[in-house]
């Protein structure tokens, strides 16, 4: 998994490039959480478009990062999601606490 | 005479070896030109049913996963199996968030996925012996090959 990381006012834009499973998940998790804690971040947004598979371990970083996010009043979304991916969050019931885009940029205009 | 086809594999319990895993499988079952929809759903029961032997069969060390993959017609049956520490309890372990590790972030939501991207999951388990993980799946647009 390659991530790519845009810093824009005070949200962070995570473009996630790979596959997000159990053995690529805790470096993810480190990665991002690193960001938030040297970059004054409050919103986060995950870019889906280059991420080829997922599994429940996603649900579980996103979960994870939303947690520590609403610790510092911010929001998280999710932008740009292919359908397994849509249907694996909707079925964990992700979207009652994480906002849902169509685009990066629609993501950053609304949270 | 209806199409059939066998394979079988062993790994080692490294969490490297979850996309191995599934991408084996995708591979077998694309003779049934599976849609892409079927094909993720299929990967995405392995990638399961493999991490939890992974991380729960075997914790942290590094014992052999079994995976067999059976073609009946339509129908794909995939088996994963450990003989790592067992589920003391497959009801609560197949309840949707619960999780026997929360200091992992894991979503307690491998079963509830495996179940709803198959159509029937048969789980065998014993403690101290291992877990049997059965998977069944009908393929809606597979050709019956001969």
């Amino acid at each position: 998994m390659q991530l790519k990381f845009e810093v824009l006012n005070n949200t962070l834009v995570v473009l996630l490039n790979g596959e997000l499973d159990h053995h690529s998940a805790e470096e993810v998790r480190e990665e991002i959480d690193k960001k938030i804690e040297s970059q004054n971040i409050k919103n986060l947004v995950f870019d889906l478009t280059n991420m080829r598979f997922m599994d429940s371990s996603g649900i579980g970083v996103v979960i994870g990062r939303y947690k520590k996010i609403n610790k510092l009043g911010g929001k998280v979304g999710v932008a740009n999601l292919n359908p397994h991916v849509d249907k694996i969050f909707q079925m964990a019931g992700i979207y009652k606490i994480i906002c849902k885009f169509d685009t990066k940029e629609e993501a950053l205009a609304n949270l | 005479m209806s199409f059939e086809n066998y394979m079988k594999i062993e790994f080692l319990s490294k969490s490297q070896n979850e996309s191995f895993a599934r991408v084996v499988v995708a591979s077998f079952v694309s003779q049934l030109d599976p849609t892409i929809e079927e094909l993720a759903d299929i990967k995405t029961a392995v990638s399961e049913a493999v991490t939890n032997s992974i991380i729960h069969g075997y914790d942290k060390q590094n014992e052999k996963v079994y995976l067999e993959c059976r073609i009946i017609g339509n129908t794909i049956e995939i088996t994963v199996e450990d003989f790592g520490k067992g589920i003391d309890d497959v009801d609560l372990a197949r309840q949707p968030l619960y999780t026997s590790k929360p200091e992992l972030e894991r979503s307690g939501m491998g079963f509830t996925v495996m179940e709803t991207f198959m159509d029937r999951i048969i789980v065998e388990s014993e403690k101290g012996k291992g877990t049997r993980i059965k998977m069944i799946k009908k393929l809606k647009t597979a050709k019956n090959k001969e």
